[in-house]
């Protein structure tokens, strides 16, 4: 599903970011991604979300090497991504329907295709009956829901998710991660960076360790 | 209803014609939210649209006076009359009698003898030195037959023929034809026309590069769309979409809003080039831009601000990448 290989990334005036990492994560696992800020965990994701490009070694998603895939193809490997956020990014300026819509938008489906699946993605994250509003008319963990509602959307194989629970409260934290299980158990894998290490140990799934960007554990 | 999400793969069924649909879709929608978004900064878009009418009106309303004053020119080579004026030594009858054999000459539609008291009664009337003249002992305007060719002699060559002909008669002193300065009008007009076509060229880059200048501040504005759009896997193609239409938005209002300027600017000058029509035996009138020039003018601006934004689209999205 997704496989690094001695995957290295240096930044030119920052040094060594990731150094010989190397995992496999299976289609349907779900694995927490840990360590101290700066430890890589960002850059690490940034390559399977193709904004950054490994400096050696190979990632391998869905069968194709990332290294190969050329910026034309870019778009077609990230809608088979589910990525969320910190900080949401959801765009302000647009009800909460039209955020969780634009992956279906930009991949071309009609829209009363669209209708049926962000209702159905808005409810299974609990937030049907909200569409028309606005992101600033909702609570912090509820931005986060559409968030997420808009990463599962298009059916990905993979969600990513940056700090997901960073701005939330730990009742907050644990629903969100049960609502990752949630996806996890119908075959996505999901990959979340996290540095709430009491959070992870609650959840027990496999933590991938960084430490100044070399992998220290792959197991739980 | 927990798992519609992933339970339902419709993704696979979708047919041709839902594609097509949801395509056309997204074409229409950036067509007519792009113009929304200009509509929700009017002040900025009136401003950048008056300021791109003034140079595409500058430009049309150029190409429109060198069409008026070339169909003026047009007018007037239609009477290449040549003058003949005969030796102060012919007397009058002598001179009628030329005029009754030139007659008898079936290239020539008219032929009409002007004596020297006529010529000096013209004179006086039409020149204003009437009184100047009556110091003058005797009359020192010349004799003059003036001859209008037939239509089928409209070419140089049959004129200059003809020209030479006349010029061998022993009572003609020399002969003059009215040809030269439309001449010297029509490659003056030339001249005109080439500055018309440079200035429609650097205007036309104006209007490029003021359309560009907007979408690359829109583009701005809406950074973080574009990233995000990006992020859930938005192609090139797509984002600039809405932005494209946005620039033929701005190329085709400014488009309209030139035509109307230059209407306008036409009207104002009619009064004063009918009176000068009107000193030419009306033989011409005064010209807008037609409809089919109307069209292409719409059709050119549209397609610079297409070009301008998208110029601006192929380097600068490329920089805007996810953070």
């Amino acid at each position: 599903m997704l496989k690094f290989d001695h995957v290295s990334k240096r930044y030119p005036d920052a040094g060594d970011a990731l150094l010989d990492v190397s995992f496999h994560l299976q289609q349907g696992e779900m694995a927490f991604l840990t360590g101290h800020s700066g430890a890589g965990k960002s850059t690490l994701l940034k390559l399977i979300a193709m904004m950054e490009r490994c400096s050696r070694g190979h990632i391998v998603f869905d069968g194709q090497n990332l290294n190969k895939v050329s910026s034309k193809q870019i778009p077609y490997i990230r809608r088979k991504l589910g990525l969320i956020f910190q900080d949401n990014k959801l765009l302000q300026d647009r009800t909460i329907f039209d955020n969780v819509a634009l992956p279906l938008v930009v991949s071309g489906f009609g829209h009363h295709e669209i209708a049926r699946k962000v209702r159905a993605a808005l409810d299974k994250v609990g937030l049907l009956g909200k569409e028309k509003k606005y992101p600033t008319a909702l609570s912090g963990g509820e931005q986060q829901r559409v968030g997420i509602a808009r990463a599962v959307i298009n059916k990905p194989q993979l969600i990513l998710a940056d700090e997901p629970t960073g701005n939330l409260d730990p009742e907050l934290s644990v629903e969100v991660m049960r609502l990752f299980e949630q996806f996890q158990t119908v075959g996505v894998s999901v990959l979340v960076a996290s540095h709430d290490v009491g959070l992870l140990t609650q959840m027990g799934h496999r933590v991938l360790k960084l430490e100044h960007g070399v992998l220290k554990t792959a197991s739980p | 209803m927990k798992n519609t999400v992933y339970s339902h793969n419709s993704r696979q069924s979708r047919s041709f014609t839902d594609k097509l649909q949801a395509y056309l879709y997204l074409h229409a929608h950036s067509l007519f939210s792009s113009l929304g978004r200009l509509f929700r900064n009017p002040f900025t878009m009136s401003m950048t649209i008056v300021v791109m009418a003034i140079a595409i009106s500058l430009a049309s309303g150029f190409y429109l006076l060198i069409a008026n004053v070339q169909q003026l020119t047009r007018s007037i080579e239609s009477s290449n009359q040549i003058s003949l004026f005969l030796k102060s030594s012919v007397g009058d009858r002598a001179g009628e009698q030329l005029a009754d054999e030139i007659r008898k000459n079936p290239r020539l539609q008219q032929v009409i003898f002007i004596s020297k008291a006529q010529a000096l009664k013209e004179f006086k009337t039409y020149s204003g030195f009437g009184e100047a003249l009556d110091v003058l002992e005797s009359n020192p305007l010349p004799m003059v037959i003036q001859i209008l060719p037939s239509h089928s002699l409209d070419d140089m060559q049959g004129i200059e023929s003809l020209l030479a002909e006349f010029n061998q008669l022993p009572q003609v002193d020399f002969t003059q034809m009215d040809m030269q300065w439309v001449e010297r009008l029509q490659s003056m007009m030339e001249i005109m026309q080439r500055g018309a076509a440079l200035l429609s060229t650097l205007l036309g880059f104006a209007v490029l590069f003021i359309t560009g200048n907007s979408i690359r501040l829109e583009l701005q504005n809406r950074c973080d769309e574009v990233q995000i759009a990006k992020l859930v896997g938005a192609t090139h193609a797509f984002i600039q979409r809405p932005f494209l239409y946005a620039g033929f938005w701005l190329g085709f209002l400014s488009g309209i809003l030139a035509c109307l300027l230059v209407a306008l600017m036409m009207s104002v000058l009619q009064q004063p080039i009918e009176r000068l029509s009107f000193l030419y035996d009306g033989a011409f009138h005064i010209l807008y831009l037609s409809f089919t020039e109307t069209m292409a003018l719409l059709a050119i601006t549209s397609s610079l601000g297409i070009l301008g934004a998208w110029g601006v689209l192929h380097y600068q999205l490329k920089q805007i990448n996810p953070e």
